[in-house]
C-alpha cells in the first residue's frame, strides 16, 4: 500500500513538473517580450535591454525557467535595487498591467469560484445520482425515456447559451430575480444568494446530465454482476440488495470523476463567471485574454492544472481505499 | 474533456460515458439492416436532416447570401436606430423581409448572412478537427496496441498526460500566446492536439484483444507484414468504434470552437462564428434577445443533432459496445 501511494505521489509530481515545463515553453517562446509592453511608448532600445536584463528575461531558456521554479516554492524578485518588486513564496509571475503579483490576484478572487464550484457541484451531484438511479430503477419505461431525453438536451445547450436565456428569462421577462449586483454575504444574504443561483443553475445542468448517464449505466451493470444474483437468490429483500450490493459499487466510480470535475471549476469557470459578472478566477482569466496579460494567464493555467492534477490523485486514493479491487489492478 | 471540460464548461458536451476500453469487438453489422432501423428512428432521421440542411448552407453561402441581399460583413445604418443607441428598428430584432433573421445592433450587419457564413466556420472546424484527430488517434492506437511493450508505453504515458491536462484553459493559453493570422488551423491543430487520446485509448484497447485472435495469428503464419496485418486484418474491425466515437467528437469540437470564438481567442472578427455571434450579443441581452437567440438556436441544435445522432448510431451498430 506504501508504495503504491508513493508511485501515484512520485508521478503527480512528473506530471506537475512537466506541466510546468509545458506551460513555461508555450509563455516562453510566443509571448510578446514583456520589457516592450513596460516602457510603452517613446522607448530606445537601451531602456529595453535594460528592463530585461532586469526581469532577467535576457537568460538563457533553462536559468529563466530555473528562476521560475523556485519563485514557486521559494519566491524571488523582479528587478533588481531600490526598484525591485517583491514576489512572496508561491509566485506564479507578476501582472505588470495590474501592478499585483498573480497569487494575490487569484487568492482574491478565490472565495467567489470557491462558492460557484461548490454550490454547482452539490446540485449536480444531488441531481444526476438522483436522475440516474430513477432511470436504472425504470429502466426502458416512460420516466426512463423522459430522462434520456433530457440529459441529452443538457448535454448539448452551450452554458452561455443557457447563461443568457436564463437571465433574459428570469430576470428582463419574469422579473423573479434582481439584476446581479456584487454584495458581500453579511450586507444582503438574499442578494447574494440568487446571484449565486443562476451560475450554480447553468453549470449544475451540463454535469449533472452527464452524472446521469454514468449512474444509470453503472447501476445497469452493477446490477447484473453475479454477486447481486447471489445476493438475489439467497433470498435478501430488493431494498437490501440494492442498498448493500447494488449501489456502493456502482456509485464510487463516480467519487472519481466527480474529484476531477470539481478541481477544474475550482480553476475557474471562464464562461459563466464572465457572462453573470462574477468576479472570480474564471472572469479574471477571460478579462486578462483581452488585455493580452500573460502573467496572469499562465498563472490561472498553472494553477487550474494543478488542482486537476492533485485532485486526481486524491480522488484515486480514496478510491483504493474504498475498493480494493483497484490496487490490485494497478499492480498487474 | 472537457473545454472540459477538464473539462472546465464547454467540454462537457462531450461527456457521458464511452465505448469501454477493451470490451469485446461486435460482428461487423449487415449494412442494410443497419440502414433500414436507421431510417425507422425518427429522432435520427431529423437530426441528420438538420445537419444536412447545416452543411448544405454552409456550402451554398454565398448563394444564399446573393439571394437574401446583404454580405456578412455589410454595414446597414438604415436598419438599427441611431437616438436608441443603435437597437435594431421593428420587432425582434429587426426581422422582417428585408432581413430574414433581423440585424446586429449597433452597425446593422445581416443576421442571416452571418449564421450562413458562421455556419462555414463552424463547420468546417469540427468536421477538420475531427478528421485530423481521427487519423491520429487511430495511428497511434493501432501502434500502441498492436506493438505492445515500449512503444506502447511511450504512447500511453504521452495520452495519459494530455488527458490529466485542463485541455480548456491550455487552448485558451496557447491560443491566447500565438498571433491571430491563420486563426482557424490553429484551432483546428490545438483541439486535435488535445483531442487525440480519447479515440487512442478505445483503438488501442480494442486492438490488443484483436490482436490475440485466430484470423491475425492466420494471417501472421501466412507471412503478411506488420504493415498488412495492422491494416487489412484490425482496421476493419474496428470500423463502427471508430464511426460512433467520430459522430460523439464532432458536437464536441463544436462547442469548443464555440466556446473559444466566444472567450475571444477562436475565430477572429470580422469573420463570423456562432459563439463569437453570441458573445458579440451579451451586453445586448436585455434589450435585444433575438441577438443571442437565433445564434444560440442554431448552435444548440447542431451539438444536439450530433449528440443524439452518435447515441443513436453506437445502440444500432451493436449494444456489445455501449
Amino acid at each position: 500500500m506504501i508504495r503504491f501511494v508513493a508511485n501515484r505521489v512520485l508521478g503527480m509530481l512528473i506530471v506537475l513538473f512537466l506541466v510546468c515545463l509545458f506551460t513555461f515553453v508555450i509563455f516562453f517562446a510566443l509571448s510578446p517580450d514583456p520589457a516592450v509592453q513596460i516602457c510603452g511608448k517613446n522607448c530606445t532600445p537601451e531602456a529595453i535591454d535594460q528592463i530585461r536584463a532586469n526581469l532577467g528575461v535576457d537568460q538563457p531558456f533553462w536559468t529563466q525557467f530555473g528562476t521560475f521554479l523556485s519563485g514557486l516554492f521559494a519566491g524571488r524578485a523582479y528587478g533588481t535595487g531600490p526598484n525591485a518588486i517583491d514576489c512572496a513564496a508561491p509566485c506564479l509571475g507578476y501582472s505588470f498591467q495590474s501592478s499585483q503579483a498573480v497569487t494575490d490576484m487569484i487568492v482574491q478572487r478565490l472565495p467567489v469560484s470557491a462558492t460557484v464550484a461548490i454550490g454547482a457541484a452539490v446540485l449536480w451531484l444531488l441531481a444526476g445520482v438522483a436522475g440516474g438511479l430513477l432511470s436504472a430503477v425504470r429502466e426502458g419505461r416512460f420516466a426512463d425515456r423522459f430522462i434520456a431525453g433530457l440529459t441529452l438536451t443538457g448535454m448539448s445547450i452551450p452554458n452561455y447559451v443557457l447563461a443568457l436565456s436564463l437571465q433574459f428569462l428570469l430576470v428582463v421577462t419574469l422579473g423573479w430575480l434582481p439584476f446581479p449586483q456584487a454584495v458581500p454575504f453579511s450586507e444582503d444574504p438574499l442578494q447574494w444568494f440568487q446571484n449565486f443561483l443562476m451560475p450554480w443553475i447553468v453549470l449544475a445542468i451540463g454535469m449533472a446530465a452527464v452524472y446521469t448517464r454514468l449512474t444509470r449505466a453503472n447501476v445497469i451493470e452493477t446490477l447484473q454482476e453475479n454477486y447481486v444474483r447471489t445476493a438475489r437468490a439467497k433470498g435478501l429483500s430488493p431494498g437490501l440488495v440494492w442498498r448493500r450490493h447494488a449501489l456502493r459499487p456502482a456509485l464510487t466510480p463516480i467519487v472519481t470523476i466527480f474529484g476531477m470535475d470539481f478541481a477544474g471549476l475550482l480553476g475557474g469557470a471562464l464562461i459563466t463567471e464572465t457572462v453573470f459578472g462574477l468576479n472570480g478566477i474564471g472572469k479574471m482569466a477571460a478579462d486578462s485574454i483581452t488585455k493580452n496579460d500573460q502573467p496572469v494567464i499562465m498563472g490561472v493555467t498553472l494553477l487550474a492544472a494543478f488542482l486537476v492534477v492533485v485532485g486526481n490523485m486524491v480522488v484515486d486514493l480514496l478510491y483504493t481505499a474504498i475498493d480494493p479491487r483497484v490496487r490490485v489492478g494497478s499492480s498487474a | 474533456m472537457t473545454f472540459t471540460p477538464t473539462e472546465l464548461e464547454v467540454e462537457g458536451a462531450a461527456g457521458g460515458e464511452v465505448v469501454r476500453e477493451g470490451a469485446p469487438v461486435p460482428p461487423p453489422a449487415s449494412g442494410r439492416r443497419v440502414a433500414r432501423a436507421f431510417l425507422r428512428d425518427r429522432a435520427a432521421v431529423a437530426c441528420s436532416v438538420y445537419i444536412v440542411l447545416i452543411v448544405l448552407m454552409a456550402v451554398a453561402a454565398p448563394l444564399l447570401v446573393k439571394i437574401s441581399g446583404y454580405g456578412p460583413l455589410e454595414f446597414d445604418q438604415d436598419a438599427v436606430d441611431p437616438n436608441l443607441g443603435g437597437i435594431p428598428l421593428g420587432a425582434a430584432g429587426g426581422m422582417g423581409a428585408d432581413h430574414w433573421f433581423g440585424v446586429e445592433p449597433g452597425n446593422g450587419r445581416d443576421i442571416f448572412a452571418r449564421i450562413v457564413y458562421g455556419a462555414r466556420v463552424s463547420m468546417l472546424i469540427a468536421i477538420s478537427a475531427t478528421l485530423l484527430t481521427t487519423a491520429l488517434g487511430v495511428v497511434f492506437g493501432l501502434i500502441a496496441g498492436y506493438f505492445g511493450g515500449r512503444v506502447d508505453m511511450v504512447i500511453s504515458r504521452v495520452m495519459e498526460f494530455l488527458m490529466a491536462f485542463p485541455a480548456l484553459i491550455f487552448m485558451i493559453a496557447v491560443l491566447s500566446a500565438l498571433p491571430a493570422e491563420n486563426r482557424q488551423i490553429l484551432l483546428v491543430l490545438v483541439i486535435s492536439f488535445f483531442g487525440w487520446p480519447y479515440l487512442a485509448r478505445i483503438v488501442r484497447g480494442q486492438t490488443m484483444s484483436l490482436k490475440e485472435r485466430e484470423f491475425v495469428e492466420a494471417a501472421k503464419a501466412s507471412g503478411a507484414t506488420s504493415a498488412q496485418i495492422i491494416f487489412k486484418e484490425i482496421l476493419p474491425n474496428l470500423a463502427s468504434t471508430i464511426i460512433v466515437m467520430t459522430t460523439l467528437a464532432v458536437p464536441g469540437y463544436v462547442g469548443t470552437e464555440a466556446g473559444l470564438s466566444f472567450l475571444g481567442v477562436g475565430v477572429v472578427p470580422p469573420t463570423p462564428s456562432w459563439g463569437q455571434m453570441i458573445a458579440s450579443s451579451v451586453p445586448w441581452y436585455a434589450v435585444d434577445p433575438a441577438y443571442f437567440l437565433i445564434p444560440g438556436a442554431f448552435l444548440f441544435l447542431l451539438v444536439l443533432s450530433f449528440t443524439v445522432l452518435g447515441d443513436r448510431i453506437r445502440k444500432l451498430l451493436g449494444e456489445g459496445t455501449a
